[in-house]
């Protein structure tokens, strides 16, 4: 369980940063990449928050 | 109830206030990596970036000023204040009540204390820059001092009230919040630069530094903005946190260090917050410029908004109040040095309400970069006393923490230290022009001169 909850974390932190670089090569929109990065954020914080991972 | 029990939870943390910290309680260089690596990406790197762009920095002044500046200040780290935070391992406040006596201690606690309310007080306005932007409310302009209407003044309360509630609380949970939000708010800084670039025209990576010089740090000061070179952003990276290096604030944090090479660890902070979160941000504020035809409007919020969307804006809103809510706490606890018996959520709740007050008004934040080189020259002068006190005093035959040796409550010596080197600083400013930014320097010899002259003759009706 810490592990998938780990795993998750780091997937929301991949998806914060990856999707801008989609942007930058014309891979993906601006308005893609916003979405992308609040599905990062809930997948960071959510975690961390929900289950007060140390 | 809630109240009782964080009460005593908080009298049960042992914080070494009074004695050294013990070998248990050490930490390794990587500890304190991250810690600084989190502390300097903050609200306030949401200020600091822009306002280079606004002050017309050119690219490759920023970029080497930067480089320089922030590697000093590392160097500050290291050599000045992790050197004697690890031989001694007590807090600044500690050190200082041996060298300065109680009274001047607390009179450095009370002026610590009111730096402390303003710097919250404008990450308290950059939180609700953000807040606001459901509210469409007009945002101040950088030239702007007062609040810009009601609806501005009523989310700043609001903001200030929730995060004075919070800080009443104690600090542990947002401590703990903050470390989750670090690398995040890092990331969100950096995705947000990234996906802009292309509106401002880089295509592929060889464009940047052209577009950097063209578009982003032109070298153009904006409308009633004083213009910055190499110099200004090279002192500014390296004072802009003075009070914690050269004026060993950090004293109190390096004391858990393992050995005084922690202090390098500060690089984490300098070159991830202070360099790529300026640079970043200040990207945005250039994009912003350009879609907005230079509009002097000067709110991270909607900055951050347009770059990231909701992302951008909660990250404005957590950096401001992650900043905001430890700063008023350290600002109660700096005063409850001062007035120990009063309650600590009571003082929380008066530093609150100033911080909040503060907040309401723009200035705060469009004169930030002259406030934290004003926050670092003003608590200098103690880190200079503590400097001699230390490595110099007894080698030549003076007396080192004269207020504990002698019994004083107040070293007379240290006062004419700490006043005379800042009325020189003031009239070295009158008389030469010479900018805040740059005042550290000659201030901190100035300081360590009349300290010691100073002291030659304070000590003399001792040696008698």
């Amino acid at each position: 369980m810490k592990i998938l909850l780990k795993l998750v974390s780091m997937a929301g932190l991949m998806l914060t940063i990856i999707p801008s670089i989609g942007v930058f090569y014309e891979v993906i929109s601006q308005e893609e990449n916003k979405y992308f990065m609040l599905i990062g954020t809930l997948l960071w914080f959510g975690p961390k928050i929900i289950f007060k991972e140390k | 109830m809630l109240l009782e029990k964080l009460s005593a939870h908080l009298e049960e943390v042992k914080e070494y206030e009074r004695e050294p910290v013990p070998a248990s309680r050490w930490r390794g260089f990587k500890s304190f990596l991250g810690m600084y690596a989190g502390e300097h990406t903050a609200g306030t790197e949401f200020v600091i970036g822009p306002l280079f762009v606004a002050h017309g920095a050119g690219a490759m002044d920023l970029i080497l000023g930067l480089l320089l500046g922030n590697f000093l200040a590392v160097l500050s780290w290291a050599f000045i204040c992790a050197p004697i935070a690890v031989r001694e391992r007590v807090t600044l406040y500690y050190l200082l009540e041996k060298i300065c006596g109680k009274h001047l201690t607390n009179a450095y606690n009370l002026v610590n204390a009111l730096m402390f309310c303003f710097l919250a007080g404008s990450m308290i306005a950059v939180s609700a820059t953000a807040i606001g932007i459901p509210f469409n409310i007009p945002m101040a302009k950088l030239t702007d001092w007062l609040p810009s209407g009601l609806p501005w003044i009523i989310i700043v309360v609001l903001v200030g009230a929730v995060t004075t509630f919070v800080a009443t609380l104690g600090y542990d949970k947002v401590e703990k919040f903050s470390t989750i939000a670090a690398p995040w708010m890092i990331l969100v800084f950096l995705a947000a630069a990234i996906a802009v670039l292309p509106e401002l025209g880089v295509k592929n990576w060889g464009d940047f530094f052209q577009v950097a010089q063209d578009k982003i740090w032109t070298g153009k000061p904006l409308a009633g903005q004083s213009k910055f070179t190499f110099w200004h952003i090279l002192f500014f990276a390296w004072f802009c946190n003075m009070a914690m290096h050269i004026g060993m604030a950090d004293l109190s944090i390096l004391r858990y260090a393992k050995k005084w090479t922690a202090g390098f660890a500060s690089a984490g902070g300098m070159y991830v917050g202070h360099y790529i979160a300026w640079l970043a941000s200040g990207i945005l504020y250039a994009l912003f410029l350009q879609q907005s035809n230079e509009n002097l409007e000067f709110a991270p919020g909607p900055v951050a908004y347009s770059a990231a969307g909701i992302t951008g804006a909660l990250c404005v809103i957590i950096a401001g109040w992650t900043t905001a809510n430890p700063t008023i706490y350290r600002a109660g606890l700096a005063l409850q040095a001062i007035m120990p018996k009063a309650k600590t959520w009571k003082i929380t709740l008066i530093v609150g309400s100033i911080t909040t007050l503060a907040a309401c008004f723009p200035a705060l934040v469009m004169q930030l970069l002259d406030f934290v080189a004003l926050y670092g020259l003003i608590l200098m002068p103690m880190g200079a006393i503590i400097f001699i006190d230390y490595w110099l005093f007894p080698r030549i035959g003076l007396q080192s923490n004269l207020a504990a040796v002698k019994n004083l409550t107040f070293n007379v010596a240290a006062l004419i230290t700490w006043l005379g080197s800042l009325i020189a600083c003031y009239l070295i400013a009158k008389t030469t022009g010479l900018e805040i930014f740059f005042l550290g320097l000659p201030g901190w010899f100035l300081a360590v001169l009349i300290y010691i002259i100073s002291s030659y003759m304070y000590q003399k009706k001792w040696s008698k």
